[in-house]
C-alpha cells in the first residue's frame, strides 16, 4: 500500500481552561490520499474544526496538540517548527473557513490581502503576484477582477467573500484542502454552487480535499470518503457508499435517520435523543453510550476502531447489523 | 465534604453574594483595607496625629525643616521630618487627606445627586427634553474637565466650598449620562411599563422602580470618580485656585513643598505625594473590583 | 463623503456658537463684566469710560452682538497685565504648547503601541503584567506631582536635564521652536514626558484591548493559514485594525492633551498658553483667560473635525460608505 498525503494518528488537542481540560480532540485518526475527498461529519462541538487547525498547527491557547501524529507526505507536522509550517500553511496545506465574513481583514483590500499570499511562498514581484491574483479570482468565477482586488471585504456578498478565500486557498495549488464547513452560513444557491466549484477545481488540480460538515447530504454529493466524529474521536469511517448504506455505528445510523432523504418517504424521522455530552464531563468508556439505544456492559471500557479495513473502521462494542438499512433501496 | 455540600445552603442576600464575589479578588482587598484606614485616620484626624498642624502655638519654629526620623525640640520624633513652619509632615498629611477626602466626597455626592435627576428626567421626559440634556452633556464632555473646573474657579474665587461646586460641575454630566443609558433600557422592560399601567404617579415610578435598577453602575462610576475628583482638586490646589492655605489639602502640600524639592529637601513634597497616590489607586482598586462582580456580564 | 464633511461642518459651527454663548452667559450672567473686563486698579473715571466705550450700559441681546462682532474681528480684549491684546498675546505662546502636545503625542503613541501590542499578545506574560500594572498607575498618578518627581530625579538629584524653561529655540516658519536645537530639545524631554504620561497608559490600554479582540478573529488565524510571517501578521493585519480606535481616541485626545499642558507647564515653567492661563488667573487677568477660552474651543472643534475625517479615512467601511453588511 502505498504512503497516504495524509495521515492522522491518535491526535490529541486539549484545552486546559479554568473550568478543567476539555479534550476537545482526544485520538482522531484520518487517512488520506492524493485528489480524494474526505467529508468530516459530526454534530456541533464534536471536534471537528479543532481536528482541521491542529493538523496545520494553527489552535490557539489555551488549546494545544498533545499527543498523536500528523504525517503529512510522511513529515510528522506535531514536531514540526514553527517555520516549517508557515512553508507548508497556504503552500501545501490550505484552509477555508466557515464563517466568510470573518476570514477576510477588513481594513485590507482583497488585493493587499491576495498578494501577501502569494508572496508569503514566492519571490516574485508585486506586479507578478497582482496577475496571479487576478487569474485566481477568474478561476472561481468573480468578474471583473482588477476592480475585485482594489475593493474592501464590506463591499463583497458572503458567497464572493467565500470565493475570494477559496481562490487564496487554490493560488498555490495545494496538495490538501482543509474547508471547514464553508458553504453552512451561505444561501442554499449559492452553497451549491460553491460546492459544485470546489469538486471541479479539486478535480482539474488533482487536489485532496478535507470537508468539515454536519450535513451528512452535502458529504454523499461529494465525497469519495467519510468520517464520522463523536465527542472528539472517529466513531465511523469507510467510503460513503459504505456509510449511507450500511452504517455500522448507531450514531452514524442516528444520523442518517434525522436527514430527510427522497427514498425514504412516509418512513418518520428520527432524532437521536438526549444532547451532545460536555466535552469536559464524557462518560467513561464509550461517550455515546447515554444516548445510545443498545448499550451492553461491555460499553463502559471505550472501544477500538476496528473493522474489515483500515479505512472501513467503526468504534463500537455492539455494531448495527449491516443489512438494517437494506430498506433504502 | 460532599455531604456538608449536599446540605440546603444558607439564604444568600445579594449584598453578601456580592460581599463574597468581592473577597475573591486579594488586591481589591488590599486596596479596601488601606482604603478603610485612610477613611478612619482622616475621621479621627485629631486623635491621631501628635500634633494638630494649624494649631500656632503647637509649632516649633525651631523645628523646621527637619529631614524625616529627626529628633524635635519637644522630644517626639519627626518620622516624615518638618516643613519650614516645623509642622509635623504626618500630622499635616493626615489633615490634608482629611480635606482632599472632604472635598472628593461631597462634590461627587452632590454631581451623583444633580447628575442623577437630570440623567432620570432625561430619559424619562423623552424627546426634547432628552435630546436638549444630552447634547449639553455631550458638549461638557468633549471638553476636558480639568479645563472647565479651571475657568469656573476662575470665575469663583478660592474656597473649599467652591472647590466643591466646580468639581460637582465637572462631574454631573457623567451621572447623568449613565443613568440616563440604564434608565433607557430599564424603560423598556415590563415591570416599567406594569407600573405605568397602574397608573403609578411618575415620581413613584422614577424612584422606586428605576432608581434601584439604575443603581450598580452608578456605583462603579462614582467609586472612581472619588478618585479622580480627589486627584483633580490636589491639581487645581497645586496650581493655586483651589483650596485656601489656611485649609491644605494634599495638593496644596505638595505644592507649598515644591520650592524645597528643587534644593533637594524633597520630604516635604514627596509624602504628600504618596500619600495622594496611595488614596487614589486604593479606590480605583475598588472600583475597578466593584465593576467586575456589579457586571453581571463578566461573571462567568 | 461630501455630505459626511458638510455636516460636519454644520455640527461644529453650532459647537462653537453654543460656546460663545455660555462664554458670554459666564461672563455677564455669573460674573460681572465690569469685574471681568476692567482692571480692578482703574479709577471711577477710568470706569466710567470703559463702561462706555465697551458698551455696558447696553441692553444684554445688543452687548452679545458686540462681543460676537469684536470677537470676530479678533478682538478680545487687552490684557490687564501686559498692556497688549489678550488674542495676540495667547496666540504667541500657542506654538510652545503646540510642540509640547505633540511631543507628548509623540512619546504616547511610539512606546504606548509597541507595549500595547506586547501586553495583549502576551497577557499572562510576566511583561505583560508589568505593562499593564504600569499604564494602571499611570492613570492613577496626578500628572502634577510626577513632573515634579521626574525633576526631583532627573534635574536635581541626577543632573542629567534642565529643570524647567525652553531653552535655546530655532525659526522655522517665522516661529520658534525648540525642538530645533539640542538644548532645546533637552528641554522638551521631561515635560514631553510628563505629559505623555496619562495618553501612555490609555494607549497601552486601548492598543491592548484592541490586540486582545482581533487577535481571536478569524481572519487572524486565515492570515496565518496562509503562511504569513508572524511580523506580517501583527504589524499589518492586527496594527492596521487596532490603530483605527487608537488614532480615534488619540486625536479626540489632542485637545485634552492641550489643555493638560496647563498643569506640565505650570510645573516645568514651560511658557506657552497654559502656562499663560494660569499666570492669568492668579492675576486677575480676565480678558487673557476669555482669549484663551475661545482659542481653546475653536481648537477642540477644529481637532475634533480632523479626527472624524481622518477616522473616516482609515476605516474603509466608512471611507467607501454603505457596502453590504
Ligand atoms: N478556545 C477554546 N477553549 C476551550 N474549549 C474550546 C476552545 N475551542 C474549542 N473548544 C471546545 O472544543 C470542542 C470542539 O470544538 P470544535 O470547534 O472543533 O467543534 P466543531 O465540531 O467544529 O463544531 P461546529 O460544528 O459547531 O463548528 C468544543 O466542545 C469546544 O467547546
Ligand atoms: S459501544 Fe456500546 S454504547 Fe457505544 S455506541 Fe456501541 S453499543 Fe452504543
Ligand atoms: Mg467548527
Amino acid at each position: 500500500m502505498t504512503e497516504p498525503l495524509l495521515r492522522v494518528d491518535g491526535l490529541k488537542t486539549h484545552f486546559l481552561t479554568r473550568a478543567g481540560t476539555v479534550k476537545a480532540v482526544d485520538g482522531v485518526d484520518l487517512r488520506l490520499d492524493r485528489g480524494e475527498i474526505l467529508g468530516l461529519v459530526g454534530e456541533s462541538g464534536s471536534g471537528k474544526s479543532v481536528t482541521g487547525q491542529s493538523i496545520l498547527g494553527l489552535v490557539d491557547p489555551p488549546g494545544r496538540v498533545v499527543g498523536g501524529r500528523v504525517l503529512f507526505q510522511g513529515e510528522d507536522l506535531v514536531g514540526a517548527g514553527e517555520k516549517r509550517l508557515r512553508a507548508i500553511r497556504g503552500r501545501r496545506i490550505a484552509m477555508i473557513f466557515q464563517d466568510p465574513m470573518m476570514t477576510l481583514n477588513p481594513v485590507l483590500s482583497i488585493g493587499t490581502q491576495m498578494v501577501e499570499a502569494v508572496r508569503a511562498h514566492e519571490a516574485v514581484s508585486r506586479a507578478e503576484a497582482w496577475e496571479r491574483s487576478r487569474r485566481a479570482l477568474a478561476r472561481v468565477g468573480i468578474a471583473s477582477p482588477d476592480e475585485r482586488l482594489a475593493s474592501y471585504p464590506h463591499q463583497f456578498s458572503g458567497g464572493m467573500r467565500q470565493r475570494v478565500a477559496i481562490a487564496i486557498a487554490l493560488l498555490h495549488s495545494p496538495d490538501l484542502i482543509i474547508a471547514d464547513e464553508p458553504t453552512t452560513a451561505l444561501d442554499v444557491t449559492i452553497q451549491a454552487q460553491i460546492l459544485f466549484e470546489v469538486q471541479k477545481l479539486c478535480h482539474e488540480t488533482g487536489t485532496a480535499l478535507i470537508w468539515v460538515t454536519h450535513d451528512l447530504a452535502v458529504v454523499s454529493a461529494l465525497a469519495d470518503r467519510v468520517a464520522v466524529m463523536y465527542a472528539g474521536r472517529v466513531v465511523e469511517t469507510g467510503t460513503v457508499a459504505e456509510i449511507i448504506g450500511a452504517p455500522r455505528h448507531p450514531y452514524t445510523r442516528g444520523l442518517l435517520e434525522s436527514v430527510p432523504s427522497r427514498n425514504r418517504r412516509g418512513v418518520p424521522l428520527r432524532s437521536i435523543p438526549g444532547m451532545t455530552p460536555s466535552v469536559l464531563d464524557l462518560p467513561e468508556g464509550c461517550a455515546f453510550r447515554p444516548r445510545c439505544d443498545r448499550p451492553t456492559a461491555a460499553c463502559t471500557t471505550m472501544p477500538e476502531l476496528a473493522g474489515e479495513r483500515d479505512d472501513r473502521a467503526w468504534r463500537c462494542w455492539n455494531p448495527v447489523a449491516a443489512e438494517v438499512r437494506g430498506d433504502a433501496a | 465534604m460532599s455531604s456538608a455540600v449536599a446540605k440546603a445552603p444558607p439564604v444568600e442576600t445579594p449584598f453578601l453574594r456580592l460581599a463574597r464575589d468581592f473577597a475573591r479578588s486579594r488586591t481589591a482587598l488590599a486596596g479596601l483595607a488601606v482604603l478603610v484606614l485612610i477613611v478612619l485616620a482622616a475621621l479621627l484626624a485629631r486623635w491621631v496625629v501628635p500634633q494638630d498642624p494649624y494649631d500656632l502655638a503647637q509649632l516649633d519654629i525651631l523645628d523646621g525643616m527637619m529631614a524625616p526620623g529627626s529628633l524635635g525640640g519637644s522630644g517626639w520624633t519627626y518620622w516624615l521630618g518638618t516643613d519650614d513652619q516645623g509642622r509635623d509632615m504626618l500630622s499635616a498629611i493626615v489633615f490634608g487627606l482629611r480635606t482632599s477626602l472632604l472635598v472628593g466626597v461631597v462634590a461627587t455626592l452632590i454631581a451623583l445627586a444633580v447628575g442623577v435627576a437630570v440623567g432620570l428626567l432625561a430619559a424619562y421626559a423623552g424627546d426634547r427634553v432628552d435630546g436638549l440634556v444630552m447634547r449639553l452633556v455631550d458638549i461638557q464632555l468633549s471638553f476636558p474637565a480639568i479645563l472647565i473646573a479651571l475657568i469656573l474657579l476662575a470665575l469663583l474665587g478660592k474656597g473649599v466650598d467652591k472647590v466643591i461646586v466646580a468639581l460637582a460641575a465637572v462631574q454631573w454630566a457623567y451621572y447623568a449620562r449613565t443613568i440616563r443609558g440604564s434608565a433607557l433600557v430599564e424603560r423598556r422592560k415590563e415591570y416599567i411599563e406594569a407600573a405605568q399601567c397602574l397608573a403609578l404617579p411618575h415620581r413613584r415610578i422614577m424612584m422606586r422602580h428605576l432608581l434601584p435598577n439604575c443603581l450598580p453602575p452608578l456605583i462603579v462610576v462614582a467609586t472612581v470618580q472619588v478618585a479622580h475628583a480627589i486627584a483633580l482638586e490636589a491639581t487645581l490646589s497645586f496650581l493655586g485656585v483651589g483650596v485656601p492655605v489656611t485649609q491644605p489639602s494634599l495638593g496644596m502640600l505638595i505644592a507649598s513643598g515644591y520650592q524645597y524639592m528643587l534644593s533637594g529637601d524633597y520630604w516635604v513634597s514627596l509624602f504628600p505625594g504618596l500619600a495622594l497616590l496611595v488614596t487614589i489607586v486604593a479606590i480605583n482598586l475598588v472600583g475597578d473590583r466593584l465593576r467586575d462582580v456589579l457586571n453581571p456580564r463578566l461573571n462567568h | 463623503m461630501l455630505v459626511f464633511i458638510l455636516r460636519r461642518l454644520a455640527q461644529s459651527a453650532v459647537v462653537v456658537v453654543a460656546m460663545s454663548v455660555l462664554v458670554f452667559a459666564g461672563i455677564f450672567a455669573i460674573g460681572n463684566p465690569i469685574d471681568v473686563l476692567i482692571s480692578p486698579e482703574a479709577d471711577e473715571f477710568e470706569r466710567a469710560a470703559a463702561i462706555a466705550r465697551l458698551g455696558l450700559d447696553k441692553p444684554m441681546h445688543e452687548q452679545f452682538l458686540r462681543f460676537v462682532d469684536s470677537a470676530l474681528g479678533g478682538d478680545l480684549g487687552t490684557s490687564f497685565v501686559h498692556g497688549v491684546p489678550a488674542l495676540g498675546l495667547v496666540l504667541q505662546r500657542f506654538p510652545a504648547t503646540l510642540e509640547l502636545a505633540l511631543c507628548a503625542m509623540l512619546v504616547a503613541v511610539a512606546l504606548g503601541i509597541p507595549l500595547g501590542l506586547w501586553a495583549g499578545l502576551k497577557p499572562d506574560s510576566l511583561a505583560g503584567r508589568v505593562i499593564m500594572t504600569g499604564s494602571i498607575l499611570g492613570f492613577s498618578l496626578p500628572t502634577f506631582w510626577v513632573g515634579m518627581m521626574l525633576i526631583m530625579a532627573f534635574a536635581v538629584t541626577l543632573g542629567w536635564l534642565p529643570a524647567g524653561g525652553r531653552g535655546e529655540t530655532a525659526s522655522l516658519f517665522g516661529v520658534q521652536w525648540s525642538f530645533l536645537t539640542a538644548d532645546g530639545l533637552a528641554h522638551l524631554i521631561l515635560p514631553a514626558v510628563n505629559l505623555a504620561l496619562f495618553k501612555l497608559s490609555l494607549v497601552i490600554r486601548l492598543a491592548r484591548a484592541g490586540t486582545r479582540e482581533v487577535a481571536l478573529q478569524d481572519y487572524v488565524k486565515f492570515a496565518r493559514a496562509k503562511g504569513l510571517a508572524p511580523a506580517r501578521i501583527v504589524g499589518v493585519h492586527i496594527l492596521k485594525n487596532i490603530m483605527i480606535p487608537v488614532v480615534t481616541v488619540l486625536g479626540l485626545e489632542l485637545g485634552s492633551v492641550i489643555a493638560f499642558s496647563v498643569v506640565t507647564e505650570s510645573v516645568f515653567a514651560w511658557p506657552g498658553m497654559g502656562k499663560l492661563l494660569i499666570d492669568s488667573i492668579l492675576q486677575l487677568d480676565r480678558p487673557v483667560v476669555i482669549a484663551y477660552l475661545l482659542v481653546t474651543v475653536l481648537l477642540f472643534v477644529v481637532i475634533n473635525l480632523i479626527v472624524d475625517l481622518v477616522y473616516s479615512l482609515l476605516d474603509p467601511r466608512i471611507r467607501l460608505g454603505g457596502g453590504r453588511a
